[in-house]
């Protein structure tokens, strides 16, 4: 069984939401990042997102723009991602990661030989903003074909006729993007998505994870109280952004940011 | 599809957006709805005949259409070789051919009831044009610029502000073209229930690559029937630059049929093409995908966009509309070079011989096209498509003459 369906599967026999912290690979610099993922997990992240960094990221708003930068400035590449990954796996092989990005790192990288190796350091699952399910059937099937997940974005923009090509289309689990807006943008109304998560939920079993405006305890619990999973990037990463000169701080208030994300959604 | 048509480049793109392995929709989901309720708007409306009309008046009653067709006579003298005749979209209210798309656009907002419009914009000429536009339709509008570009625009910024339109400066990434159209999208997906994204090029997600074409064919089609008349047949060779490539599309589509007509795209070789600081991605780049199309791209062995390089504005652009990729690799078009200082001579060369200051975007096509000239019979004829008046960039030549003129 995938460490993703594992992973779901444990979260609903205790009846917990998942928390998804979301970073940028190199951010603030490339020989931190497996250090901030193990404190995730020691602060109670459930699944990591990590970002590739990418020189146009047209659906971020500024805060994950600058990561980006600050990554590339280090020139953080596809391949190191992998493996930071890599990395990691050395004494974490059960909290899955999902690598998260754009499609042009991945098409010049190739997508069998970036399915082969991302299933090789071991990589749960593949999100890539700019591929929709319209144009996805090679990458989701060179994917598949190393037992990787491909998760899509589910919009409130979205139809009732995408909704059901994206459901037959995903796996591992759906990312509900909350608001109409970039990453970081204004606040989310908690009714309106769980309207929304209402009519997913008619076209598919797939957990349903719920991101892009959650930026503190109190926004994660409520969106927790409804999602299978919250993801939280902006915030994160804003923490990392203004303890990027202090390797120590930057951990210890990671650390006590997941945590309280982590108590507030289990509450 | 049991087989390959003999002429792929034609009919496209396929109802997918897709023009050969370029193209598409790559766009986050937000977008998606959008882009799907635009293409129906435009399937209905690009053959309804009240539409059609409505557009056909608008160019020729406030745009001035059809600009004429006007023989180089001293310039194609002085070079010895072919006959050398100009397209005047420079003559076109605003300056430039980007009015005949925002035109178009703008009678397509209108029919989405969406009462605010953005677009992006390099040199500014797109800006200014979506912005006289919104102007006349009452609309509010936004466009988004990079810093760098409003420095050495200053001119076609105020323009914009004139017209009542808000300019964004963007000072993320190289501060350019590209990075305006990023901010753009980023305002879209955030507006999209309310707001109308005027694209300037042939590139973009599908269906834009489409409709802004089909508007800018105006160029081709007037280019064709004047030649008829003037000449008595076809043109022998048709060069425009390069930089999203709607004003080349506009000139070349009409003729793609035409097998003895020859095509140039002219792309902007900066410094030159071998020191890496341009702006030819046809000429240099790999495909990849970029602000929601596959297409020829500048960029690295990690596919990162790298940055590029020219003098003109309009032409800093690190990718290229998905047509002229699938025309490139079909060999239907050609597409070659032109460095800075080539297109700053041909700017004043221009300028002097013939009393016409073309834009320094067009200055790449007619430099290319005076070397094509040399190389041709004096009975050869070859149409430059003059795509833009070069008043907004006499402070960027001033300056590189040394001369204040503030």
């Amino acid at each position: 069984m995938s460490r993703l369906k594992t992973c779901f599967g444990v979260l609903a026999s205790q009846n917990r939401t998942a928390l998804i912290p979301f970073l940028t690979a190199g951010d603030p610099h490339p020989n931190q990042t497996v250090d901030i993922m193990h404190t995730l997990v020691e602060g109670g992240a459930d699944i990591i997102e990590l970002g590739i960094p990418f020189s146009d990221p047209m659906a971020d708003g500024p805060v994950i723009q600058l990561a980006d930068e600050r990554a590339l400035a280090h020139n953080t590449s596809l391949t190191d991602a992998l493996g930071m990954v890599k990395e990691f796996r050395k004494t974490n092989t059960d909290t899955p990661v999902v690598l998260m990005g754009y499609l042009n790192p991945v098409e010049v990288y190739g997508y069998k030989r970036f399915a082969v190796d991302a299933a090789d350091v071991g990589v749960d699952a593949i999100l890539t903003v700019d591929l929709p399910p319209e144009a996805s059937e090679e990458m989701v099937r060179e994917l598949s074909d190393q037992g990787l997940d491909s998760i899509f974005l589910i919009a409130p923009t979205t139809t009732d006729a995408r909704i059901k090509k994206i459901v037959a289309a995903g796996s591992g689990y759906l990312y509900y993007v909350s608001v109409k807006g970039v990453t970081g943008s204004a606040s989310l109304d908690v009714s309106a998505v769980e309207a929304r998560l209402e009519t997913i939920r008619n076209s598919t079993d797939l957990p349903i994870a719920v991101g892009f405006g959650i930026k503190d305890p109190v926004s994660a619990k409520a969106v927790g109280s409804i999602a299978d999973g919250v993801v939280v990037g902006s915030a994160l990463v804003n923490i990392i952004a203004q303890n990027q000169d202090d390797k120590t701080a930057l951990l210890t208030q990671v650390g006590d940011f997941t945590q309280s994300l982590s108590d507030a959604i289990s509450a | 599809m049991s087989k390959t048509p003999k002429k792929p480049y034609l009919d496209t793109p396929d109802a997918l957006g897709n023009f050969g392995p370029y193209g598409g929709r790559f766009v986050s989901e937000t977008l998606m709805a959008a882009l799907e309720d635009l293409e129906a708007l435009y399937d209905r409306l690009s053959s309804d005949a009240d539409f059609i009309a409505e557009f056909d008046k608008d160019l020729a009653d406030y745009v001035g259409r059809p600009s004429p067709l006007y023989y180089a006579e001293r310039w194609s003298d002085k070079l010895g070789g072919a006959k050398i005749y100009l397209k005047r979209e420079d003559l076109n209210h605003t300056g430039a051919h980007k009015v005949n798309n925002t035109i178009g656009q703008a009678l397509l907002a209108k029919h989405t009831g969406k009462s605010r419009i953005i677009a992006e914009t390099g040199a500014g000429q797109h800006g200014v044009a979506t912005a006289t536009v919104a102007a006349r339709l009452g609309m509010d509008c936004e466009i988004f610029m990079g810093a760098e570009d409003i420095q050495r625009q200053a001119l076609n910024v105020y323009r914009m502000r004139l017209l009542g339109a808000k300019v964004n400066s963007v000072s993320s990434g190289t501060k350019t073209l590209k990075d305006a159209m990023n901010e753009a999208m980023r305002d879209w997906v955030t507006n999209v229930d309310d707001t109308f994204y005027i694209i300037g090029t042939v590139a973009g997600p599908h269906p834009y690559p489409k409709l802004v074409r089909d508007f800018q064919c105006v160029i081709g089609r007037e280019a064709k029937r004047q030649c008829q008349e003037q000449t008595g047949g076809l043109p022998d060779a048709l060069v425009a630059c390069v930089g999203g490539g709607s004003n080349a599309i506009g000139l070349f589509h009409p003729f793609l049929e035409d097998d003895s007509v020859e095509l140039y795209g002219v792309e902007a070789g900066g410094h030159g093409v071998e020191t890496g600081e341009h702006a030819a991605p046809l000429c240099v780049g790999k495909p990849g995908v970029l602000h929601g199309n596959r297409t020829y791209l500048m960029e690295d062995e990690n596919g990162q966009i790298i940055p590029t390089h020219s003098v003109s504005a309009g032409l800093d652009y690190p990718g290229v509309g998905p047509e002229h990729s699938w025309l490139k690799d079909c060999g239907r078009a050609n597409y070659v070079s032109i460095n800075d200082d080539e297109a700053l001579a041909a700017f004043r060369e221009l300028t002097l011989v013939e009393g016409i200051l073309p834009a320094l975007e067009s200055s790449h096509a007619l430099a290319y096209a005076a070397k094509l000239a040399k190389t041709m019979s004096k009975d050869k004829i070859i149409i430059v498509n003059l795509s833009g008046r070069g008043d907004k960039d006499i402070h960027t030549v001033a300056k590189i003459d040394g001369i204040s003129i503030d």
